[in-house]
C-alpha cells in the first residue's frame, strides 16, 4: 500500500492528497470488463485487405533487386508495394521537432541495415494470402560485413550502418560526434582522491512486449479522406508522420485512436498508419497492417541497450568528489529517439548526487541491431541502474552503509546540478531514511537527522571557478539539416557534408518514383514537390498569453517562453 | 476456391450460425465471421491468454481451436457476462483497478470466471493457479487476484 508523507512536503502543498493508497475508478473500465472499448483492430471493415512485409533475413545487406513479379501473380493479392511506391520514402521520427536528418527509409529499397528491415509490401485479401506472397517475393541480396556491438561499431574501419553519419556515431548540434557535459575539473580531483573507484555496466534492449502488438487499420472515408483507427501511442507523431510521408495534407487524415492495448514506448514510432494509409490509396480499399507476435519481438523497436564507463573520485569519508561518464547508447540501425534519449539522460547526470567535478561523453551509436526506441524512463532508466550500482560499489570501497553514502551525497535543496541549475524540492535524504527504517536498518545520528532541506547552498551552490573543456569528438561542415540552423542563413536543403563522397548516393531521389523521393536531410516542408500541399505550420507568433510564461532551455530548441 | 464450414453453436446462450473458413481459428471465426469482439489477438501461439473462451464450459484458448469444432458446441466469451447485469467479476475488477490498458481483461474474466463456477471459494494460491495462463503486462496481477478473491469471499458487490 502507498503510504503518502505529508509531512515532507508541508512546505510545498497545502492539498490532502486523499486519492493516494486509494483505488478508483477509471473513466474508460466498463469498455474494459465488458470487451467493449475499442481497439483498432475491433474495428469492422467489408473487404479489409491484409498488408504483410517482406522483411531483410540479414543483419546488413545491400539490396541488388527485388522480384515482385511472381508475387503479384498469387492468389488474393490485390498490390505489391517497394520504396518507390512511398512518395517519401525517407524520415526520421523526431523530424517533426526539427531534430535530426531523415535516415530510415519505410520500405528499404538500397540497403538494409537491420535484420528485419522491410524492403516490400504485399496486400492480399488474406492473411494467409498474404503470408503465402510475402514468401514469393525473391531480394537479391549482397550481404555486407555487420556489427552488433556499440565500442566495435566506432573503431576505424567498422562496417558503416549509415551513411550519412561518420563513424557510426550521431552527430550533436552539428558540431560534437557525442553529447558533452562538463562541470569543474575531473582530472585534477582524480589527482588528489583517497579512492578512485571504477565500473562498466551493460543494459541489453528490453521488449515493451504489450499483449495488442502494434498495427493500424486505415479505409477511404469516401470524403477524398481517409479513416485510420491506430494502436499508437502518439497519435499526433503518427498524424505527422503519415502527412509527410505521404505527401499528404493532415486535414485529409482522420486519425482514431487512444485506445492502446499496451505501449510502454513501444507505440511511438509511426511504423504502421503511412503503409496501412498508403496501402488505402493505392487499393481503395481497407488495408490492415499489424504485427504478429513474432514481428512484434524481432522488429518492434525496444529499449536501447546502452553500456557505461563510471569512474569516481571519493574521500575517505565517502564524499564524492568527481564523476566521469563514457556512455555508449546502442540506437541500432536509425536514429528513431535514440539522440533525445541520450539528451535526456546526460542532463540527469550525475543521478541526484551533488557532486562538484563531473564530466561525461555519451555516444549515440548506430550498429546492426533492431532500432531503439521509448521505453518507459528511457534514456534515464538504464543511467540510473549503472548510477546506483556503482553507488554500492563506492559504499563497499569506504566501507559505509550504502544507505548513509546516498544521504551523504544527495542533493540538497538550493545545490548546484552540474548542468547549472539549482536542485528544488530534494527529497532523496527523506526517501533513503525512510528505505532504512522499513529495512530495519540503524542510521547513524548524523544520517537520521539530516534533512533535504539544510546543508544546500552556499559554497554548495556554487558553479565551479573552472571548468575544464575540450573539443574532444568535434567535427567540421557536418550540416545537419534545418534544426542547427538558428537565424535562416541557407535555405536549401542540407546535406551531410562531412561524409566522404561516395556517402551520397546512398539514400539519393528514386528517378522513376512518382512522385520523387527527397535527398537524405530535405525535410524542410517547403522542398516538398507541388502535388499537394504541406500541413500548414502554426503561426510563428503565439497570443499574448503565451508570452508571459518563464524562459525555459530546451537542448532540442534552444531558449523558449513557456 | 477455399471450403467453408456452416458452424451453429451457441454463444453466450444465443443460437448462432456462421460459415468457417478452410482452417479458420475459433479466434478469427469468433471476431470477424460472428462479431464478438471480445476475445483479443495477443500471440496467435496459445501463451497469452487473451483469447480465452468457454467451451462446454472449459476454458480454451480461442488461437488455438479450429472454428469448426465447436459445432453445437456451447461457447461464452467476456462479452456474454454482463447479459443483462453486470457480473460480480466485472464490478470488482472495476472496484479494484484491475484493468489498466484493459486488453488482457476479457481473457482474465473468463478464466476467473471458469474458476468462480468449479469452485466458488478458491484459495489465494488457487486463484493465482487460474489465471496463470493469462498474460498481464501493465496492471500488474495483484489487483486481479484481489478482485476475484472479493467476488470469492462475498466482499464485492453484486
Amino acid at each position: 500500500m502507498i503510504e503518502f508523507r505529508k509531512e515532507f512536503f508541508a512546505d510545498e502543498r497545502d492539498d490532502d492528497l486523499n486519492e493516494i493508497g486509494k483505488p478508483t475508478r477509471r473513466q474508460d473500465i466498463l469498455g474494459h470488463v465488458t470487451g467493449r472499448s475499442p481497439f483498432f483492430d475491433d474495428h469492422q471493415f467489408d473487404g479489409l485487405l491484409h498488408l504483410r512485409c517482406v522483411r531483410s533475413p540479414h543483419h546488413h545487406a545491400r539490396i541488388r533487386r527485388v522480384d515482385t513479379s511472381q508475387a503479384e501473380n498469387m492468389p488474393g493479392v490485390v498490390r505489391v508495394l517497394t520504396g518507390k511506391d512511398v512518395p517519401t520514402n525517407l524520415n526520421t521520427l523526431l523530424s517533426l521537432l526539427d531534430f535530426g536528418i531523415d535516415d530510415e527509409p519505410i520500405l528499404s529499397d538500397k540497403k538494409v541495415a537491420y535484420r528485419g528491415e522491410p524492403v516490400a509490401a504485399v496486400i492480399a485479401a488474406t492473411e494467409a494470402q498474404a503470408r503465402a506472397a510475402v514468401k514469393a517475393v525473391r531480394v537479391d541480396w549482397e550481404v555486407l560485413p555487420h556489427v552488433l556491438d556499440v565500442e566495435e561499431a566506432i573503431k576505424p574501419g567498422a562496417p558503416k550502418v549509415l551513411d550519412i553519419y561518420p563513424n557510426n556515431k550521431f552527430i550533436y548540434h552539428g558540431k560534437y560526434d557525442h553529447q558533452k557535459l562538463r562541470f569543474g575539473d575531473v582530472e585534477a580531483a582524480f589527482a588528489s582522491a583517497d579512492h578512485i573507484v571504477e565500473g562498466r555496466y551493460q543494459m541489453s534492449p528490453i521488449e515493451q512486449a504489450p499483449i495488442e502488438t502494434c498495427g493500424a487499420i486505415a479505409a477511404p472515408e469516401q470524403n477524398d479522406r481517409y479513416v485510420c483507427y491506430t494502436s499508437t501511442q502518439a497519435l499526433f507523431f503518427s498524424l505527422g508522420t503519415a502527412a509527410k510521408v505521404l505527401q499528404t495534407p493532415s486535414s485529409k487524415l482522420h486519425f482514431v485512436g487512444g485506445t492502446v492495448g499496451g505501449g510502454f514506448g513501444g507505440k511511438v514510432d509511426s511504423i504502421h498508419e503511412p503503409l496501412a494509409i498508403l496501402g488505402a490509396m493505392l487499393t481503395g480499399r481497407p488495408v490492415k497492417y499489424a504485427w504478429d507476435r513474432e514481428e512484434e519481438m524481432q522488429v518492434g523497436a525496444p529499449r536501447g541497450a546502452e553500456r557505461w564507463y563510471i569512474k569516481d573520485a571519493v574521500n575517505r569519508d565517502g564524499r564524492i568528489t568527481a564523476r566521469k561518464f563514457i556512455g555508449y547508447f546502442d540506437s541500432g540501425a536509425y536514429t528513431r529517439l535514440s539522440s533525445y534519449a541520450i539528451i535526456k539522460g546526460v542532463g540527469h547526470l550525475p543521478g541526484p548526487y551533488t557532486i562538484p567535478n563531473v564530466y561525461a561523453d555519451v555516444y549515440c551509436v548506430y550498429t546492426n541491431r533492431t532500432p531503439a526506441t521509448a521505453m518507459r524512463g528511457f534514456g534515464i532508466t538504464g543511467v540510473d541502474f549503472a548510477i546506483e550500482t556503482h553507488m554500492d560499489k563506492v559504499a563497499e570501497t569506504v566501507g559505509m552503509n550504502p544507505i548513509e553514502l546516498r544521504i551523504l551525497n544527495s542533493y540538497r535543496d538550493g545545490d548546484m546540478k552540474a548542468h547549472r541549475r539549482e536542485a528544488k524540492n530534494c527529497a532523496l535524504v527523506e526517501c533513503c531514511q525512510v528505505v532504512a527504517e522499513k529495512a530495519g536498518i540503524t542510521l547513524s545520528a548524523d544520517a537520521k537527522a539530516a534533512t533535504s532541506l539544510t546543508g544546500g547552498g552556499g559554497e554548495r551552490a556554487r558553479i565551479p571557478n573552472y571548468t575544464a573543456t575540450d573539443q574532444n569528438g568535434r567535427v567540421e561542415g557536418f550540416d545537419t539539416g534545418s534544426y542547427a540552423r538558428k537565424s535562416g542563413s541557407g535555405s536549401g536543403p542540407a546535406s551531410a557534408t562531412a561524409q566522404p563522397s561516395t556517402a551520397q548516393p546512398a539514400r539519393a531521389p528514386q528517378p522513376g518514383s512518382q512522385p520523387a523521393s527527397r535527398p537524405a536531410s530535405a525535410s524542410r516542408p517547403e522542398q516538398a514537390p507541388p502535388r499537394a500541399d504541406p500541413p500548414a505550420k502554426p503561426p510563428e507568433s503565439r497570443p499574448a498569453a503565451s508570452r508571459s510564461g518563464a524562459m525555459r532551455f530546451s537542448s532540442l530548441s534552444g531558449f523558449r517562453r513557456r | 476456391m477455399m471450403a467453408k464450414k456452416p458452424v451453429n453453436f451457441t454463444l453466450n446462450g444465443n443460437d448462432r450460425a456462421a460459415f468457417a473458413e478452410d482452417g479458420q481459428n475459433l479466434l478469427e471465426f469468433l471476431r470477424r465471421g460472428v462479431g464478438d469482439m471480445s476475445p483479443k489477438y495477443g500471440c496467435g501461439q496459445g501463451t497469452c491468454g487473451a483469447c480465452t473462451v468457454l467451451v462446454d464450459g472449459e476454458t480454451h484458448l480461442s488461437c488455438l481451436v479450429l472454428a469448426e469444432t465447436v459445432d453445437g458446441k456451447d461457447v461464452r466469451t467476456a462479452s456474454g457476462l454482463s447479459s443483462p447485469a453486470l457480473d460480480p467479476l466485472q464490478t470488482a475488477f472495476m472496484e479494484h483497478f484491475a484493468a489498466q490498458c484493459g486488453y488482457c481483461t476479457p481473457g482474465m474474466l473468463v478464466s476467473a470466471r471458469a474458476l468462480l463456477d468449479r469452485n466458488p471459494r478458491p484459495s489465494r494460491e488457487e486463484v493465482i493457479e487460474a489465471i496463470s495462463g493469462n498474460l498481464c503486462r501493465c496492471t500488474g496481477y495483484e489487483p486481479i487476484i484481489q478482485a476475484i478473491l472479493a467476488v470469492a469471499e462475498g466482499r464485492a458487490r453484486a
